[in-house]
């Protein structure tokens, strides 16, 4: 029996009766899908990481879910826990930007939009930065600034793979210019994790736009995107505004940056993990290949603190 | 005064219109007054009248022409020095603003402008080339402005498409590789939101120029000379110094763009951009600017030539200053400015 099938009879033993449906549906024991409708035991979706058996919809998944599905049991070791979010320009929109940061760390049980961490994927050692959209849109502020470039400070220092799960509005506006600097600021880390010839793979999952994407989310040396994610740099309606046509059904959605040459490849969630470590794998350094990344480490200057040495022959400084 | 100059021309053909300035409206070539130049405006007209009455019946009127003019020198001083952050906007966007193409142009002993980004296109809203600076050669870019309606429709109103951006470091890489400095000068509303700026990857183009700027071993000065708008100003503002006019202003988002998100209401557009801390003064206390140029009184476009001046002569002191230290330094410098750029809390464990 294909896993489809599985699926499919297992629907068909679901619910019938409608009140008892809808009782489940609020206990949690079954998820209705946003996009087909189609009702699903809670425990079979999260066994497939959260993407519809029918329709293939990628739902949300949260930061510390998604570091379960990455991460090999037990290895995950969380840094820069402690960094927690400030109101330096006392904002205040229709609210005060203190009591929202407030409202979302209750909310999300998170200090700010992003985990991040060292943890072996598939027993690669791997930094891996997690975006959580559910705290204030996944908006990048000096925290999540800060912590990125911390990430990928320590994957140059150890000479690690990087890897970071975006999934942002963009630049928090309640930062005002200090939120657009940590543009420059987590490109300017990830210039010299590729200095040292490391691999980045940022994931870009729905959604991916403003200075994220402006910054560190196209700046992959590979650049994986999950099915039907929103992917752009500009709001959809301010390109509408723009325009006196319609846009195309399929704009900013990964689908059209594959096909306008932007993004390597669409994954889907249940076979992002395997991806990664193949990829993973596939750029560790060889007897063949070791003194060319040796070559190019050395002479890169900007590396102050002590890098973690690969083995290299004897010939090469 | 050129303010002063220009107004009369203006009353005298009969034609004086007054505008309110909006993001991305139609600038027409009709002399703008902003609101609050309006009280100074009206006391010129004034004296004028009192002269010319005077002069018509012949009856000396010297005692209180010279009253009224020191009032006005006053009341600029006034209504200048006190510009609200929205009123600093209102002068950053002014039409009669001095441009990239013509600070380049003056500051220049020698100007070649090039065009293109070797991938197809050649983005009027980014102009870049080979200058001369006072005997040095360098390489000069930055967004252009249109100088009257159809200019600037031709210019997009300075707002950049990939292309823009591509140019801008292809130009970079050039001045890079021949070991000259670089001198940005950043003036828009915002990046391009549009279909095709989207399709031609606006983000990636951006974003990379981020990348690059920090990897280049050149100096590079950048400076805010109107508007500071979002990426599409920091798409060319990674530098070694960050230089804004006194009335300039550089934002993270349009404040009508803030105002309708965060207050669903583009009126409080004003209010936004008091919140979003946009003016020089904020930025050089949040550490991103270095150096406030001061403007002539009324604004650079009220005396374009001193504007200049003192343009060139603080990026002939920056540049020197910069061309002293080792391109490792400067990399160095440059990555260290940026990397402390931020404010944030570490609660102890
Ligand atoms: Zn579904």
């Amino acid at each position: 029996m294909s896993l489809f099938d599985w699926f499919a009879n297992r629907r068909k033993s679901g619910p019938i009766g409608n009140e008892q449906q809808e009782r489940e549906i609020a206990d949690g024991l079954w998820t209705k899908c946003e996009d087909c409708g189609v009702l699903t035991y809670t425990k079979d979706l999260r066994a497939n990481q959260m993407v519809c058996p029918e329709c293939n919809h990628h739902k949300r998944v949260g930061s510390s879910e998604r570091i379960q599905q990455l991460i090999d049991p037990g290895t995950w070791m969380p840094i820069d826990e402690s960094l927690v979010p400030v109101d330096s320009l006392k904002f205040r929109d229709r609210k005060l930007y203190s009591e929202r940061l407030r409202e979302y760390q209750e909310k999300t049980g998170l200090t700010d939009a992003v985990q991040t961490g060292l943890g072996q994927l598939a027993g690669f050692p791997t930094a891996l930065g997690v975006m959580d959209f559910s705290f204030m849109g996944g908006s990048m502020g000096s925290v999540v600034g800060e912590k990125l470039t911390r990430l990928t400070e320590r994957a140059t220092r150890q000479r690690l793979p990087l890897v970071l799960i975006c999934a942002s509005g963009g630049a928090r506006m309640q930062e005002g210019m200090l939120s657009l600097m940590q543009m420059a600021k987590t490109s300017a880390a990830l210039e010299r994790h590729r200095a040292a010839r490391l691999l980045y793979i940022p994931v870009l999952t729905h959604p991916t736009t403003g200075g994220v994407t402006a910054s560190f989310a196209m700046l992959g040396d590979v650049i994986l995107a999950e099915p039907k994610a929103t992917i752009g740099f500009a709001g959809r309606r301010v390109v509408e505004q723009t325009l006196k046509e319609k846009l195309p059904d399929d704009f900013q959605t990964a689908e059209y940056l594959l096909n306008h040459g932007f993004i390597d490849s669409i994954v889907q969630r249940p076979e992002l993990k395997q991806t990664l470590s193949s990829l993973i794998q596939l750029h560790q350094p060889t007897p063949s290949n070791a003194d060319i990344v040796a070559a190019k480490l050395s002479s890169h200057h900007l590396i102050t603190e002590e890098p973690k040495v690969l083995p290299r022959p004897a010939n090469v400084d | 005064m050129a303010f002063s100059r220009c107004y009369f021309e203006v009353m005298a053909s009969g034609k004086l219109s007054t505008s309110r300035l909006q993001y991305g409206s139609m600038a027409s070539d009709r002399i703008y007054l902003l609101d609050f130049e309006k009280p100074l405006a009206e006391l010129e007209k004034r004296i004028d009248q009192i002269r010319q009455l005077a002069e018509e019946s012949g009856v000396n009127v010297s005692e209180e022409i010279r009253q009224l003019e020191s009032r006005a020198v006053e009341l600029r001083q006034e209504i200048f020095t006190n510009l609200t952050p929205g009123q600093r906007l209102q002068m950053a966007r002014h039409p009669r603003r001095p441009s990239t193409l013509d600070y380049v142009q003056v500051i220049s002993d020698e100007w070649i402008e090039l065009h293109g980004d070797r991938r197809g296109f050649d983005d009027p809203a980014i102009v870049g080339g080979i200058a001369r600076l006072a005997g040095q050669p360098v390489v000069m870019l930055g967004h252009q402005k249109g100088r009257d309606t159809k200019d600037n429709v031709a210019r997009n109103f300075g707002m950049a498409s990939p292309g823009g951006y591509r140019k801008a470091l292809r130009l970079m890489e050039h001045a890079n590789r021949f070991g000259m400095p670089i001198l940005t000068f950043i003036d828009t509303p915002a990046a391009w939101p549009g279909l095709e700026a989207e399709a031609f990857g606006q983000g990636e183009a951006i974003a990379l120029n981020l990348r690059e700027m920090f990897c280049l071993e050149v100096p590079i000065i950048c400076t805010v000379i109107g508007e500071g708008g979002s990426g599409g100003a920091l798409g060319i503002g990674v530098g070694d110094r960050l230089l804004m006019f006194e009335h300039a202003v550089y934002s993270v988002a349009p404040p009508e763009a803030c105002a309708a998100i965060l207050w669903r209401d583009t009126q409080q557009a004003p209010q936004a951009a008091e919140s979003l801390k946009i003016t020089a003064a904020d930025l050089k206390a949040f550490g991103i600017a270095d150096q406030i140029l001061p403007e002539p009184i009324g604004g650079a476009h009220a005396d374009p030539l001193k504007a200049t001046e003192i343009l060139k002569a603080a990026l002939l002191e920056n540049l020197e200053v910069l061309m002293r230290m080792s391109s490792q330094q400067r990399r160095e410098h440059r990555y260290q400015k940026f990397r402390n750029l931020g404010v944030f809390n570490e609660i102890a464990a």
